[in-house]
């Protein structure tokens, strides 16, 4: 008897030394969604967001907030080291950088396609950077705002090169594979039949049996949106006998995403992704950004800070964009670094031009 | 199989040796039917494993630091991907510079529970009380920090088998004396008591896991202010103890159930208390009776855990989904090579499980009592 009782004393002695150790603890602001609750306008709760709330809030917290992917290859996705890389990162970065400086003053948080407009919504992030396509209802009806399109993305096939086949009209009669239930399938139904062609689709569950399927020759075609189309290449035997076809049959502008309500924030957002559009046009690079800041150009001088007092206007540092192409560099390198022709992912910029050069990518002038 | 120890004489070993023809022609092929059965199942048999052993080791990829290294044709598993990744499968994102004390937390709580699991060592319940209160905050400044010295980690940065174990083991600890009060509840004469557990118990078991899950991570942050969620780690842990504690109860009360309510009147009438008759007399019995039944559910949540995926937590399962998508490491064979590796560390856990409950088993001596 004496035995266990000791060891209770112990025991409670230790609890109770422990918790007041602990006390100061709040184990609900642990976690990652949280803003600083000793801050006076956080709990009023009563607008969900308002003009410069957001601002704020991330400088108080002293990080950003980003809604990510749970993997995505060349848009968000774990590295060995276990960090964050891909364009849809790299755009958070760059609005990081231009707020704090410091391109690391993020934090990523993973989310399913489920909840992502939830984590939104709810505060949990200030922006959701996860290919995210922009769309009427979306835009409308969610509570939020699409600030622009870091990738212009569509539906598009997957070929052997031997099939000889160069564009979708070759693909009559033939089998596709492609995965139930999604918008793929449903775009693909659209555009054979209002073309008048004849099709099999062979549907699949996940996208991992139907690149199989695909692989293995069941079908003369695999359709998903082109980004993953590259990426399911990697998976093949052999990446190289396999091509994707030029035709896009869908629009899928993917863009960033921030709440409504707050101009301010959403001003941030937009003119961030601008900036990096506007830097690769006049030719900026993360290289040569600082070199470029006694560049006699007005327009770089405006893009820079050196004329005007644009990033002021925008309740940031007059190096806001200088920070943010220090950071990541113009677009033009976010992308070939991410999803470019040097990585294994191998995709050509395509749409994702510049407008001057074949694409759509067409920034408005900071002027 | 083994004959039954009634004399108290060791049983007739070998008294006469049989031959390995003897012994297949007894067992195997005894019969028609059984011959068909044996050689549909060897059949079946070489289909499978030698494929899956030729996949996994003879033609596998086991050195390498890049992707090429695994793009050689009919190359089996892929796995440098294993070892490049290794530290993320096992830690997710926890800053590499703050992985000591992911270890040193691994190291308290083997150092812990090891000795727990060892039967006739002393000071047992000192220990249980070691693990039940100081473990968890130990581990909760540990691994999330914000402490002196320790920088804080978010739990968005955790991951790996690391989540998988906070949860599994948070899930284990909470779910076996939570459910032991419910069974007693739902047992009680009190009608409020039994009625609160019958609805509790009820309520939890009637709805899947993925959906309390899904419901605590999407749902929940809709109906509390803007800025204020409790992190998302936290919320999982509680929808799983209790959900896992509703299970455990139902199993804890088909133990009540099989022992005689003589045992608990005459622990009564010799002046126990009711916490006493029922700590000291019915529920040893009881749960000596229900251990297969409890380490089922132990597995069950283990595995489990997996699920958290859709709450945007990644746990061993998901964090090998996530590093797939890395395009550097992307290879014909890499996601079969990534969910060989994590069934493996699955199949190391619950194997783990099930032999330490079947030693508990014939320690206890329950399947001699009758």
């Amino acid at each position: 008897m004496k035995n266990p009782l000791v060891a209770l004393l112990v025991g409670i002695l230790i609890g109770v030394g422990g918790l007041y150790f602990f006390l100061p603890y709040d184990p609900l602001s642990l976690g990652s969604g949280q803003v600083d609750t000793s801050s006076p306008a956080a709990g009023d709760g009563q607008e969900r967001a308002s003009a410069g709330d957001t601002l704020r809030r991330v400088k108080q917290r002293g990080f950003l907030q980003c809604g990510v992917s749970q993997g995505l290859p060349g848009f968000s996705n774990p590295d060995e080291r276990g960090n964050w890389s891909g364009i849809d990162v790299d755009f958070c970065r760059a609005i990081a950088a231009a707020i704090f400086g410091d391109g690391s003053k993020v934090r990523f948080r993973p989310l399913s396609a489920k909840d992502r407009f939830t984590a939104l919504q709810s505060g949990e992030i200030d922006i959701l950077s996860r290919n995210t396509t922009w769309t009427m209802s979306r835009d409308t009806q969610l509570g939020f705002d699409f600030v622009g399109v870091t990738y212009y993305d569509g539906q598009s096939f997957m070929v052997r090169k031997a099939a000889g086949i160069t564009s979708t009209k070759d693909l009559a009669g033939g089998t596709i594979c492609t995965e139930t239930g999604t918008t793929t399938e449903l775009n693909l139904a659209d555009y054979f039949r209002s073309r008048g062609l004849s099709y099999k689709v062979l549907s699949f569950e996940k996208n991992d049996e139907a690149i199989v399927a695909y692989d293995r020759g069941r079908c003369d075609a695999y359709t998903t949106d082109a980004s993953g189309l590259y990426a399911q290449r990697l998976k093949l035997t052999d990446p190289d006998a396999n091509m994707v076809l030029s035709d896009i049959i869908s629009k899928e502008p993917l863009g960033p995403a921030v709440r409504q309500g707050d101009p301010q924030w959403e001003d941030i957002a937009r003119w961030t992704l601008n900036a990096l559009l506007n830097a690769e046009e006049l030719g900026v690079t993360s290289e040569n950004v600082d070199e470029m800041l006694v560049s006699d150009n007005p327009r770089i001088r405006r893009l820079l800070g050196r004329e005007g007092a644009y990033g002021e206007a925008v309740g940031l540092g007059p190096d806001w964009a200088v920070h943010a192409i220090r950071a990541v560099g113009n677009y033009g390198e976010m992308f070939e670094r991410n999803v470019g022709t040097e990585t294994p992912l191998g995709i050509k910029r395509g749409l994702n031009a510049l407008w001057n050069e074949g694409g759509v990518q067409y920034a408005p002038p900071v002027r | 199989m083994a004959m039954e120890d009634v004399t108290g004489r060791p049983p007739p070993k070998n008294a006469m040796p049989i031959s390995p023809i003897g012994w297949a022609r007894r067992n195997l092929f005894s019969s028609v039917g059984n011959t068909i059965l044996t050689l549909l199942s060897l059949y079946l048999l070489w289909l499978l494993v030698p494929p899956f052993v030729d996949f996994t080791i003879f033609s596998a990829v086991w050195t390498g630091t890049t992707r090429e290294a695994c793009l050689v044709p009919d190359a089996g598993a892929c796995w440098p991907f294993v070892w490049a990744n290794i530290d993320q499968f096992i830690y997710g994102r926890y800053p590499p510079s703050e992985i000591w004390r992911v270890n040193l937390t691994f190291a308290l709580g083997a150092a812990v529970i090891i000795p727990m699991l060892i039967p006739g060592l002393p000071a047992r319940k000192l220990n249980l009380v070691f693990l039940l209160v100081v473990y968890p905050l130990v581990a909760l400044v540990l691994l999330a920090g914000d402490r002196p010295g320790l920088p804080p980690v978010p739990t968005s940065e955790w991951g790996g088998l690391l989540v998988t174990l906070v949860v599994a083991i948070t899930g284990i600890v909470a779910s076996l004396p939570l459910g032991v009060l419910l069974a007693l509840g739902r047992r009680s004469d009190m009608p409020a008591i039994r009625m609160l557990s019958i609805i509790f118990i009820e309520f939890w078991r009637g709805v899947p896991l993925v959906t309390v899950l899904f419901m605590a991570s999407v749902m929940l942050p809709l109906f509390l202010p803007e800025g204020f969620s409790p992190d998302n780690l936290l919320r999982c842990l509680v929808g799983v103890a209790l959900f896992s504690s509703a299970y455990m109860a139902e199993v804890v009360r088909g133990g009540l159930q099989a022992i005689p309510a003589g045992q608990y009147e005459a622990a009564r009438a010799v002046g126990l208390t009711y916490w006493q008759a029922m700590m000291q007399v019915v529920l040893p019995q009881a749960l000596r009776h229900v251990i297969p039944g409890i380490v089922n559910t132990f597995i069950g949540l283990f595995k489990d855990t997996t699920l958290v995926l859709i709450v945007g937590l990644f746990d061993l399962l998901g964090q090998v989904r996530a590093q797939l998508s890395d395009p550097n490491w992307t290879v014909p064979q890499g996601a079969l090579t990534g969910y060989i590796f994590a069934a493996l560390v699955f199949w190391a856990f619950c194997f783990g499980m099930s032999q330490y409950s079947n030693f508990m088993e014939r320690r206890l001596d329950t399947s001699r009592e009758r």
